[in-house]
């Protein structure tokens, strides 16, 4: 009987059965940043423990960083602080740390993959539930808390419930102007925001192996947004011919070596899986979100739901977001008026995100009123795209060219909506008051679409201004 | 262990936190996970949806509660453990609901708040109990796995090993993974990933 990816590298990280029925998982690589370590840190100390193994360590700062002004002091002070306590903690304990004055800091979920740290067949932790991005690579990657943050540093061990694993085949092909956003936005809208409490989500079908590294990432990214805690896609040709020549990927001699293992570690042919969701790539149009969760969602040319074909909980469900929203039952989602416009973070910050935006807006001018953000994932993204001029077609569109950093995913740092402002947004979660202001409103979409968004005023099928 | 960190049975007043799919930026909005302290956050729970005055959390009858009883899939969304401390430093002790985002449940054992499941119906049955008699005590028995009010009983879930934990008081992750110091070099060494991939 075959075993999966996950059962495999399972078994290889496993240390040893605990008393509690866990397992003991050794874990390969830990990402650490200025958020979620500052307590595990201060925890450390106060039981007296070294970081086990600072070379499986890597920290860089994202979620606070500004995106326009980034000179030190930061203007907000307690920014300031948790930049300190990283630089400090890292210093003290021995771990490298990508900070704001080196070329390779980013947002973790692009900085990790980009350097080659992200591989094949490891168990990866880092405190952020979007951890589930690096399963792009067949890694098995845990969004952990503080707590489990402090337990990798002391011991590179979490105790962890092993998952069951449902295998989601996207077939066929998807169409012009529809992309790797859109499909995970489809299949959290089919399996639901909790169907994936329980699973590992493995990924496959045609769709899925013909997508790029850039693309693979987004769909496992937002894995989380269904339930589902670790999301990856079986490694092949395309994974490692982007790993091949990264700084931290294995040397050229033990790459053939590290093939080997990594096919080794893929799903076998006839692996057992706990379920197995079927879904066509034809049927897949450009996705948005018109609620609070990420599976309020819709194909562009349709409407939100009818309030008198739900009962109980989904009918509250729904109610509670139209009244949040402020939006009518039946009602077309295209057209809707947008304020802001955000393409970034650790979903759709990377430079193929930035290529498709730039297609759309080239030649365009952003909309009367419309506030149109441009964030790179990491400097290296921004960089690229500078070398291709991708920023000179953003700027003369209208949109602002930012410094890299999770910017207005989460709005812990300065960009952040205003009053009730309505953005349209190619980050991961529409949660009530995610982007800063207690009332803001968000859409969650395809970089394409954002920026045809930001392009018409409205939101608007991508598919009509796409040649 | 000292005794203290048993879990077996939370006894206190209930809270009812009514909706589906309540997340993380709702219970801790993330301008207050600027911070490196975990103290401070308990004045900030679910302050956005606070707005009004109208939320639980701010009824005086409420005040004292220990047991939030919730809706399904609580917690969902950011791996924040800003925000069961936040919950927890507000004072609750323990949580009933009809599902739990795993992660958030997770951070909850860590902290050695139990998180305990029972029906929808059950659940809001409880709900409209608290809302009818704030006063009353609910009983959190994980040993048992039954939840006492009104002078009923409901059955509710927990998983064996995370029930154990809390019974035994042994749900502090790191005391449980410390002592495997050379079992854990052994298996690094034999990752193909720490030796260059020479077999």
């Amino acid at each position: 009987m075959g075993k999966t990816l996950l059962h495999k590298t399972w078994e290889a990280h496993s240390v040893r059965q605990l008393a509690s029925g866990q397992t003991q998982l050794f874990i390969g690589l830990h990402l650490v940043h200025e958020v979620t370590s500052p307590q595990a840190f201060q925890m450390l100390r106060e039981r007296g423990a070294k970081v086990r193994f600072p070379e499986r360590t890597f920290a860089t700062v994202d979620h606070i960083v500004p995106t326009d002004v980034t000179d030190r002091p930061f203007i907000d002070s307690l920014a300031e602080e948790m930049m300190s306590a990283i630089e400090q903690n890292t210093k003290e304990y021995g771990i490298p740390l990508f900070d704001i004055s080196d070329h390779r800091q980013g947002v973790v979920h692009v900085v990790g993959p980009e350097l080659g740290l992200t591989q094949p067949g490891m168990t990866i932790a880092c405190g952020d539930s979007h951890t589930s991005t690096h399963g792009a690579f067949g890694a098995i990657a845990f969004g952990i808390g503080t707590s489990q943050v402090r337990d990798v540093l002391a011991t590179q061990c979490l105790a962890m419930e092993r998952l069951k694993v449902r295998r989601i085949n996207v077939s066929g092909s998807l169409s012009n102007g529809v992309y790797a956003k859109d499909v995970i936005l489809h299949i959290i809208g089919l399996l639901g925001v909790k169907g994936g409490v329980g699973y590992g989500y493995e990924y496959g079908g045609e769709v899925i192996e013909s997508m790029s590294m850039e693309e693979r990432m987004t769909v496992c990214n937002m894995a989380i947004e269904g339930g589902a805690r670790v999301g990856y896609v079986n490694p092949d040709h395309t994974t490692f011919d982007y790993l091949q020549g990264r700084p931290y990927a294995p040397a050229e001699g033990d790459f053939d070596r590290a093939i080997s293992w990594w096919q080794n570690m893929a799903s076998d042919v006839d692996a057992v899986y706990d379920d197995v969701v079927n879904i066509q790539g034809s049927d897949i149009g450009p996705t948005i979100t018109w609620g609070i969760t990420p599976g309020q969602s819709v194909s562009i040319d349709g409407t939100i739901p009818e309030l008198g074909l739900l009962e109980g909980d989904e009918r509250k469900s729904v109610q509670e977001a139209l009244e949040y929203m402020g939006f009518n039952e039946g009602q077309s989602i295209a057209g809707t008026p947008v304020d802001v416009t955000f393409v970034g973070s650790c979903t759709n910050g990377r430079l193929s995100d930035l290529r498709e935006a730039a297609k759309v807006a080239q030649g365009h001018k952003v909309a009367n009123g419309v506030k149109a953000l441009i964030v790179p994932g990491s400097q290296q993204v921004s960089a690229a795209a500078e070398a291709e001029g991708l920023h000179e077609i953003f700027q003369e569109a209208g949109f602002e060219w930012r410094g890299a950093g999770c910017s207005m995913c989460l709005a812990m740092n300065p960009d952040k909506l205003q009053g009730d402002q309505l953005c349209a947004s190619s980050s991961n979660r529409n949660f009530k008051g995610r982007q800063g202001s207690p009332t803001g409103r968000t859409m969650l979409m395809s970089p394409a679409m954002v920026a045809a968004a930001a392009i018409s005023g409205e939101v608007i099928d991508v598919r009509t201004m796409l040649n | 262990m000292e005794k203290s960190s048993v879990r077996k049975q939370i006894v206190g007043r209930g809270v009812p936190v009514r909706g589906a799919d309540i997340d993380t930026d709702r219970i801790i909005p993330a301008r207050y996970l600027r911070t490196v302290t975990f103290e401070n956050l308990g004045d900030h729970a679910f302050e956005d949806d606070r707005v009004g005055g109208e939320h639980p959390f701010d009824e005086q009858r409420y005040q004292d509660s220990e047991v939030l009883v919730a809706n399904a899939n609580f917690g969902c969304g950011s791996s924040r453990e800003h925000a069961p401390q936040a919950l927890m430093r507000w004072g609750i002790k323990a949580f009933i609901a009809e599902s739990f985002a795993e992660i958030f449940f997770g951070n909850c054992t860590t902290l050695g708040l139990p998180c305990v499941t029972a029906t929808a119906a059950d659940v809001q049955n409880l709900q409209n109990a608290i809302d009818a008699d704030s006063r009353q005590e609910v009983t959190v028995d994980v040993e048992s796995r039954i939840v006492c009010f009104s002078g009923r009983e409901i059955d509710v879930s927990i998983p064996d090993g995370v029930r154990e934990q809390l019974v035994s008081g042994n749900w502090d992750s790191l005391g449980q993974l410390w002592d495997a110091e050379k079992e854990v070099d052994v298996l690094a060494a034999k990752l193909p990933y720490t030796k260059s991939f020479v077999a």
